[in-house]
């Protein structure tokens, strides 16, 4: 830090030079410079190289030809790509909703064993992925039999099916598994949000006779708004990262038949290789810009339109 | 009175509710260690059973307990993750500060700057990050596995600390200015005390990938005096496939230290968001 401040120190001469925003800064910014970014670039720069005659050399977007023009890469791409979609929304269709209706729950004042509640439901987030996939592989198993027991109390179990092993189910049950993982997140996020509500506001809402359900709607989720905004961009790119559980439960193949193959396992597969299919290293950087491109749409429709449209409240 | 009674049903259906979701969340690690203490007849002709002096059984522990450190692996778990997690928040709320307090040349680029690791996954990365760590000597060891989750959970912690750090009221930081505090001071009592439930809802965001990763101890500290528990369970689990007893049993091993650090930490937890919320 020293040397970087006397060659700075030119500045200085022009105007009081605010040395604490560059100690503030500095710390976070080396670590993650050197050790995030550079070599996320490095491997970004390689989607533009690959191996020709035995040769490492530029071939500019010839990569990304074979990835859209041939047959076989492009219906392996599609299908990852549409699955991550309907991963995504399902996340978005049940695991939020449930964590805000838990977190609200959760905030309600003088609620009796709401700390217990809190822990307990947080606990499954905590688990490692390759904890949580073994303990549902097990239980979803048909040679254990715990699910359709359990689903027999209730008068279901007709219902009962390998879903982990049907091509038209095994996405949905994956995704559901993971919900049941990560819907701590959610709940905790807008729990803290609930609970940084002023107590004038809510006051002055019962005064003026605004109370449960319609109090709920029309103060508190307004005012956590900026949280359900963040939980929801935190969870597309962690869907669009997703890999670890479906290789734990379906393997790298990400079976049965490719039907819970995402993005993140054909990057896997592609880049580190798998059986007999060799890892391609260039093609793997190929769709690893890929993935950031459709990240990177994302997070800027949430910064640039979501975010700006939010109003912020400060009490 | 009615409305007394309404109040009541309603409290009423909340715990219902609650009660309902926390079984749903804790009957899978439940029925994973109950089954862990079970002999192999037992795990399949009733499931749902705790175990009984008929039933019990330590086969499965004895079976993963010959091979391997588990207790080593817990302390570099330990290690990695506490230390990388102190590092993100320190280094994140310092980096907060500065973005959200101070208006200067490059700021909005900056935070822009420090978000894109929220975006991009490090392990997109890897390749890279294993020829660093290979050319600076440190494969194999923990200081490796925690460069890179500082750098992995930086950003959201930036990002998150610098949202609750723009509620914390400017009244507050000028009163502090026009007491003679230093910017330091401002940062470190007046601010970091104030944003203590953010720091708690960061710590666990970051702790959880962090403990939870598989992909950098196997890439990066794959030796045996390296190893995280995380690693060490899939290695366990890997071998044990069709042996019921020993699956089950390793899994509620990989359970059982994040239960402690969950009891311990979920205290602190609770405690930072009811003791100072930004009022």
């Amino acid at each position: 830090m020293k040397p970087r401040e006397t060659t700075l120190e030119v500045g200085e001469l022009k105007r009081p030079r605010r040395w604490h925003i560059l100690v503030f800064l500095l710390p976070a910014l080396i670590v993650y410079t050197a050790v995030m970014i550079l070599p996320l670039i490095e491997t970004l720069r390689q989607s533009f190289y690959n191996t020709v005659d035995g040769q490492y050399a530029f071939v500019g977007l010839g990569n990304f030809k074979v990835l859209f023009g041939d047959p076989r890469w492009a219906a392996d791409f599609w299908n990852a790509l549409r699955n991550n979609f309907v991963f995504f929304l399902i996340h978005m269709a049940v695991q939020n909703p449930i964590g805000i209706a838990l977190a609200a729950m959760l905030s309600i004042p003088k609620l009796r064993f709401s700390a217990f509640y809190r822990t307990a439901i947080f606990l499954p987030t905590l688990l490692s992925f390759v904890i949580v996939g073994f303990i549902w592989k097990l239980i979803l198993s048909p040679i254990w039999g715990v699910a359709p027991y359990l689903m027999d109390l209730v008068w279901l179990k007709w219902l009962f099916a390998p879903w982990l092993g049907r091509p038209d189910s095994a996405l949905i049950a994956v995704s559901l598994i993971s919900v049941w993982q990560y819907v701590g997140i959610p709940m905790m996020l807008i729990y803290a949000a609930l609970l940084n509500i002023p107590d004038e506001v809510i006051e002055a809402a019962e005064l003026d006779g605004v109370t449960g359900w319609s109090q709920f709607w029309k103060i508190k989720l307004p005012l956590v708004l900026p949280a359900i905004g963040i939980v929801s961009i935190l969870t597309f790119v962690g869907n669009f990262n997703a890999f670890d559980l479906i290789y734990t439960v379906q393997g790298a193949l990400a079976g049965p038949d490719g039907s819970t193959d995402i993005l993140g396992t054909l990057l896997y597969r592609t880049f580190f290789g798998f059986q007999l299919q060799l890892g391609d290293r260039s093609m793997g950087a190929t769709i690893a810009a890929i993935m950031f491109l459709i990240i990177l749409a994302g997070v800027s429709l949430y910064l640039f339109v979501i975010q700006r449209r939010m109003r912020r409240y400060q009490f | 009175m009615s409305k007394a009674r309404t109040s009541f049903a309603r409290t009423g259906a909340v715990h219902v509710a609650l009660i309902a979701y926390t079984l749903v969340a804790l009957f899978p690690v439940f029925l994973t260690i109950a089954n862990s203490f079970k002999s192999r007849n037992a795990i399949f002709r009733e499931p749902l059973a705790i175990p009984t002096p008929e039933t019990f059984s330590l086969i499965g522990y004895e079976t993963v307990l010959k091979q391997g450190d588990f207790i080593g692996y817990f302390q570099n778990s330990v290690v990695v993750t506490v230390v990388s997690i102190a590092l993100v928040l320190l280094f994140g709320a310092m980096a907060a500060f500065a973005l959200s307090e101070y208006r200067f040349r490059g700021n909005t680029l900056m935070g822009l700057y420090l978000a894109l690791g929220i975006m991009i996954p490090i392990r997109l990365g890897t390749v890279a990050i294993l020829q660093g760590m290979v050319a600076t000597n440190l494969v194999n060891t923990l200081t490796a596995l925690i460069l890179v989750y500082t750098a992995q959970g930086l950003p959201l912690a930036v990002f998150i600390l610098s949202e609750f750090m723009r509620t914390v009221s400017d009244d507050l930081k000028n009163a502090g200015r026009i007491d003679g505090l230093s910017e330091y001071a401002i940062f470190f009592r007046l601010v970091l005390p104030l944003i203590r439930p953010a720091m708690a809802t960061v710590a666990v965001f970051t702790m959880i990938p962090i403990w939870n990763d598989l992909w950098f101890p196997l890439i990066l500290a794959p030796a045996e005096t390296t190893k995280t528990v995380t690693l060490g369970s899939q290695i366990f689990i890997g071998q044990f496939v069709t042996n019921w007893n020993a699956v089950l049993s390793a899994l509620s091993l990989a359970i059982f230290p994040v239960l402690v650090l969950y009891v311990i930490f979920s205290r602190q937890l609770i405690r930072g968001i009811t003791a100072g919320a930004v009022k």
